[in-house]
């Protein structure tokens, strides 16, 4: 969870979530404004639908950033321990849903969810920590 | 891993977060070690014990030794 800075990692860490999380609000919006004035189609058209992933895409870089410049060995940790539950976590979650969508049991969802269920991954992951060591951890 | 490090700690009037500047970590890695609930890396266990100009063998006790019955 995330929780005031620190140390030098952290606030390295929650200035670049904060530049990701302004591009992703910025860029989804104008992508999906640019969607609704007509039908595109075309490279360009492609190239606009893939840039809302660009920031999430930065946060995965920006956690594996935080996980590289964290000096605190146990907070590191504590980041890995959730990083590997949210992992777990979104895996299962998708595994289960891909089977069921194939045999008509549940309706299709976009595979960026996937990414959406990764980072609520990090919070169980989190939740994990605080309930096993005392500690949330990092993000 | 049991250890003394709160003992220690308390004999010199150091809070947690002293203690951990003194170590350059953070205050949770100075809980999670005192409470056993984290073992320290070596590198950490030897900055550890030469703060407390001890042994690490003086602050931590050996799980195998305790195992044993020895300690």
């Amino acid at each position: 969870m995330a929780r005031l800075a620190k140390n030098p990692a952290q606030r390295a860490y929650l200035k670049r979530m904060a530049v990701l999380m302004t591009a992703y609000i910025v860029i989804l919006f104008t992508v999906v404004g640019y969607f609704n004035q007509a039908p595109r189609d075309g490279p360009l058209a492609i190239v606009a639908a893939l840039l809302p992933a660009v920031p999430v895409i930065g946060v995965f870089w920006a956690i594996g950033r935080l996980l590289i410049e964290e000096q605190d060995e146990y907070l590191r940790m504590l980041l890995v321990r959730q990083i590997v539950i949210a992992t777990g976590f979104a895996l299962t979650i998708m595994t289960a849903w891909g089977f069921l969508e194939s045999f008509d049991r549940v309706p299709h969802i976009p595979a960026f969810y996937g990414a959406v269920l990764w980072f609520a991954g990090l919070g169980v992951g989190g939740l994990v920590n605080r309930l096993t060591l005392g500690s949330w951890g990092q993000c | 891993m049991n250890n003394r490090l709160k003992v220690l700690r308390a004999q010199r009037d150091w809070s947690q977060s002293d203690l951990a500047a003194r170590l350059e970590v953070s205050r949770q890695s100075v809980n999670a070690i005192e409470t056993g609930k984290y073992d320290p890396s070596l590198p950490l266990a030897f900055r550890i014990a030469e703060l407390f100009e001890l042994t690490i063998e003086e602050i931590f006790d050996s799980p195998a030794r305790h195992r044993s019955g020895a300690i």
